[in-house]
C-alpha cells in the first residue's frame, strides 16, 4: 500500500484512505518511540533537507527528531525569506541545494503557496511544514492522531476550533482533514479573526464561546498572537480572554468534560487558563509526542521505502 | 512577423470592412496608393501595376488603440523597450498605444515625454505617453499638465500608485480642465487593500492568501466619481474589476458625470479560481476577481458602461515572477493575446456583436484621449488591422514579441487571430 499523493502540500483534497494510512503508520511508529532504543534504519541512505524560511522551534525539532529516528541523513537550512531575497532568489537557493542531490524537502515559508511552487523547481518529495496562513498539514495530522487516540475514531465527532482562524494554517489544515474524516467542525472567533465567506469551508461558525464548547467533544485552542491587538483586530487581550478564553468557569458549566488541545506555543491566561492546559482533560503533550510519530509516518510513506 | 514596404499601388481584396464609425460591416476591396486609400468599393479591378493582397474571409478594421501599455523604458529595458513593446503591439493588431508613466524615472517632465517620442519616432506604431499626475508619482505635487500636453502627453495617471489624497485628486481633476484630458487613477484604497494578494473571497479563504476586498477599489472609485461630478472634469477609470465598480460607473454616467472606463482582457477571462494554483502569473493589480464580478464586467461592456478594452500589458522578466507570491511583480503581458481573448470571450461565448467589440478596441479608446482615427474613406491614411474573427489557434511563445513572456495564456486556445497590419505603404504579416 502506498499513498495516492506524491508530496504533502496540504490536506485539501487528500483522500480519506491516505489520511487513514498515515495515521495507522504513525500509531505503529508510536510504539517505536516507546522502546528503549528509539531508532529504526528505515530511511538509511535517504537525504532530507529541512528548509526553514521562517523561525520555528517546535516543528523544526519535531521533524529533526523524526528524521533521526528513521536514520535519514539531514541537512538544515534556515534563513529569513526577506534577507534571502535581497541576495539570492528562492529558486537559486533551492536549485543550489538540489544540485547536491536531495531526496526529501521539508519546507516552511511565510508565504502561502511557496512550498507548492518549490515543487515545480525540483525533483524531490516535498513536505509542507507550514506555508504562511495556508496549511500546516503535519500539525493537523498529529491533531487528528491525538483525537483518534483519545476517542478511537474521528467520524461524527464534534471538534471546535477557537482563535485566530483567519491567520492560522493550523485551522485550515484541521478543517480540511477533519471534514474528510467525517468529523463536524465548528469555529469560534471574533469576526475580525474569521476569513471571508467562511461558510464555504463547510463549517459552522459562532461568536459564542459557550455554544462552541457545548457542541464540542474536543476543542482545539489556537494561539493568539499578541501583535494582533496592535492592529486593531481585537480591543485587548483582556477582552479576548473574557469573551473567548478557555477558562475553568466556562468548562465547569458544561454537562460533560471535553478534551483540550493546543498546537503551542501557549499564551497562558490569554486563550487558555493554566489549570486547564495542565489539567486532566488536556492532551497537549500527547500532541507533541504524536507529532514525531506523524512526521516519521509521512517521511516514511512519501519517500517510497 | 514580416514587413513589406510596397512602393506602388496595392489592393486588399476579398475582405470585409468592419467600420465602427459607420456601424457597417461590408464586403469591400480597398485600393491603397502612397499609403492612402485611393479607392474603396465592391470588386475593384486591379491593373497590371497593382499588387493584390488576398484577404478573403478576413475582417478589416481600423488599427487597434491601447490605452494602457507598460513599455518599461527608461529603467527596465530588460523587461521591455519602446521598440520591443511596439513590436508586441503590432503583432496584437494595435497601431496606437498609450504608455504608462511608471518608468524609472517616471514620465513626469517634458524631457521624459520627449524621450519617449524620440525613441518611438521611427516605429510603425504610434506611441502616446501618459504623463504622471504628480511628480515622480509620489502624490505630492502636480506635474505641469499644460506643458506636458504641449509636448505630447495625452492623459495623466500615477499608474500603480493610487492618488491617496482626495484633495490632490480634486486638484488634479480641476486643473486638468485646461487641457481637456482625462485623469486616470489606479483605484485601490491601500489601507483596505491591507497587503492583500488576491481577491478576498472563498478562494482567499481556502488558500490562506491575504485578501484584497472589492470595496478597496469601489470606495476609491466612488470618491473619484464624486470629485469628477463636483468639478465637471474628465475621469477615466482604468482596469475596472468589480461588480460594484460597474454599478457605480453606470449610475454616474446616468447622472452625466464625465467618466469613461476600461477593462482588461484578463479580467473578463480569468477569475480568482486561477489563484488556487498559486501561480504568480495570475498576480495582477487589481486582482483577478470572482465569477460574479467577471459577469458584471461583461455586462458593463454590453450596455456601454465600460467604454474600452485596454490590455494593461505589463512585462516582467521571469525572475520577477519566479518567486513567492508576496514578492512577485504585478501584471501580465497582454498586447499579443488581446484580440484572441476578447473575441473568444465576448463574441463567441457571450454573443456580443463583433462591431461593439471592435469599437471598444478602436474609436472608443481613441475618443477618450482625443485621438481621431483615419476612417474608411478615399484620401484617408491606411491604418488597418486585418484579422480572422473565428480562426482557432493556440497562443504560444512564438506569438510573443514582447521581451517578456509573463502570461498565463500560453497554451490557451483562442478563437480569432490578427493576420496583418497595414500602416501606410507597409503591410506587416503577423
Amino acid at each position: 500500500m502506498s499513498l495516492s499523493i506524491d508530496n504533502l502540500y496540504g490536506l485539501e483534497g487528500v483522500p480519506k484512505a491516505d489520511i487513514d494510512q498515515i495515521l495507522d503508520t504513525a500509531f505503529s511508529f508510536r510504539e517505536v518511540l516507546d522502546r528503549p532504543v528509539k531508532k529504526v534504519p528505515t530511511l538509511k541512505g535517504t537525504t532530507v533537507v529541512n528548509l526553514f524560511f521562517e523561525p520555528s522551534t517546535r516543528t523544526k525539532n519535531s521533524f529533526a527528531l523524526a528524521e533521526k529516528r528513521l536514520s535519514a541523513d539531514t541537512v538544515n537550512f534556515s534563513a529569513a525569506s526577506s534577507s534571502l531575497e535581497k541576495g539570492e532568489s528562492l529558486k537559486d537557493t533551492i536549485q543550489n541545494l538540489f544540485a547536491m542531490k536531495m531526496d526529501v524537502v521539508v519546507m516552511r515559508h511565510p508565504t502561502p503557496g511557496s512550498v507548492k511552487m518549490l515543487g515545480d523547481f525540483v525533483d524531490a518529495v516535498i513536505i509542507n511544514a507550514g506555508d504562511g496562513t495556508h496549511e500546516h498539514p503535519t500539525q493537523a495530522l498529529l491533531d487528528m492522531m491525538s483525537i483518534k487516540e483519545k476517542f478511537g475514531k474521528l467520524e461524527d465527532l464534534n471538534i471546535t476550533i477557537v482563535g485566530d482562524i483567519k491567520h492560522s494554517r493550523v485551522a485550515l489544515s484541521n478543517i480540511y482533514g477533519l471534514k474528510t474524516m467525517g468529523a463536524n467542525v465548528m469555529l469560534c472567533a471574533p469576526p475580525t479573526f474569521l476569513p471571508a465567506e467562511v461558510d464555504s469551508l463547510g463549517v459552522e461558525v459562532t461568536y459564542d464561546i459557550n455554544e462552541a464548547l457545548d457542541f464540542a467533544d474536543a476543542v482545539n485552542v489556537l494561539r493568539i498572537q499578541k501583535e494582533r491587538q496592535g492592529k486593531g483586530l481585537i480591543p485587548s487581550l483582556r477582552e479576548y480572554r473574557q469573551t473567548f478564553g478557555i477558562t475553568r468557569d466556562r468548562l465547569e458549566k458544561l454537562k460533560k468534560p471535553i478534551t483540550i488541545m493546543h498546537p503551542g506555543p501557549m499564551n497562558r491566561q490569554v486563550e487558555i487558563d493554566s489549570e486547564i492546559a495542565d489539567g486532566e482533560n488536556a492532551i497537549i503533550l500527547d500532541q507533541v509526542l504524536n507529532g514525531v510519530a506523524i512526521r516519521m509516518a509521512v517521511l516514511f510513506l512519501l519517500s517510497g521505502n | 512577423m514580416q514587413k513589406k514596404n510596397i512602393q506602388g499601388k496595392y489592393l486588399l481584396k476579398g475582405g470585409e470592412i468592419v467600420d465602427p464609425s459607420h456601424d457597417s460591416i461590408e464586403k469591400k476591396d480597398i485600393l491603397i496608393e502612397k499609403g492612402r486609400i485611393k479607392k474603396i468599393g465592391k470588386n475593384i479591378k486591379e491593373d497590371g501595376e497593382t499588387k493584390v493582397i488576398d484577404v478573403k474571409g478576413l475582417k478589416i478594421s481600423p488599427g487597434f488603440v491601447d490605452l494602457h501599455t507598460h513599455l518599461r523604458e527608461p529603467g527596465q529595458e530588460d523587461a521591455e523597450t519602446i521598440a520591443s513593446g511596439a513590436q508586441a503591439a503590432l503583432s496584437g493588431g494595435f497601431t496606437r498605444i498609450c504608455c504608462m508613466p511608471n518608468t524609472k524615472p517616471s514620465i513626469s517632465t517634458q524631457e521624459s515625454v520627449q524621450f519617449i517620442l524620440n525613441k518611438a519616432r521611427n516605429l510603425d506604431v504610434k506611441v502616446m505617453p501618459i504623463a504622471s499626475i504628480t511628480k515622480d508619482r509620489k502624490g505630492e505635487q502636480l506635474t505641469e499638465f499644460a506643458e506636458l500636453a504641449k509636448t505630447g502627453a495625452v492623459a495623466f495617471s500615477d499608474d500603480g500608485n493610487p492618488v491617496e489624497s482626495a484633495q490632490m485628486m480634486r486638484n488634479a481633476l480641476e486643473y486638468s480642465k485646461i487641457v481637456d484630458m482625462p485623469i486616470l487613477n489606479h483605484s485601490e484604497d491601500q489601507d483596505l487593500k491591507n497587503d492583500g494578494l488576491i481577491n478576498e473571497g472563498s478562494v482567499s479563504t481556502s488558500t490562506g492568501l491575504p485578501g484584497n476586498p472589492a470595496m478597496a477599489e469601489e470606495i476609491m472609485i466612488y470618491r473619484d466619481l464624486r470629485i469628477a461630478e463636483f468639478t465637471g472634469a474628465r475621469l477615466h477609470i482604468p482596469h475596472v474589476t468589480t461588480k460594484g465598480s460597474v454599478e457605480l460607473i453606470r449610475k454616474a454616467k446616468e447622472k452625466g458625470v464625465k467618466v469613461t472606463a476600461e477593462v482588461t482582457p484578463h479580467h473578463i477571462t480569468l477569475t480568482d479560481e486561477y489563484m488556487r494554483s498559486f501561480n504568480t502569473l495570475g498576480k495582477v493589480a487589481p486582482p483577478l476577481r470572482s465569477e460574479d464580478d467577471k459577469k458584471a464586467l461583461i455586462g458593463g461592456l454590453k450596455d456601454g458602461t465600460i467604454d474600452a478594452i485596454a490590455t494593461d500589458h505589463a512585462p516582467h522578466t521571469y525572475n520577477k515572477k519566479e518567486t513567492s507570491l508576496d514578492l512577485a511583480a504585478n501584471g501580465m503581458i497582454g498586447l499579443e493575446s488581446a484580440l484572441g481573448l476578447v473575441l473568444t470571450q465576448l463574441v463567441h461565448e457571450e454573443e456580443m456583436s463583433l462591431m461593439e467589440v471592435i469599437k471598444k478596441l478602436t474609436i472608443k479608446p481613441a475618443a477618450i484621449i482625443n485621438e481621431e482615427l483615419p476612417c474608411f474613406q478615399e484620401g484617408e491614411k491606411a491604418e488597418f488591422t486585418v484579422f480572422s474573427s473565428d480562426e482557432w489557434w493556440v497562443f504560444n511563445k512564438k506569438s510573443i514579441y514582447s521581451r517578456s513572456s509573463n502570461t498565463p495564456f500560453i497554451g490557451r486556445e483562442l478563437n480569432g487571430r490578427v493576420k496583418k497590419v497595414v500602416i501606410g505603404s507597409k503591410v506587416i504579416e503577423i
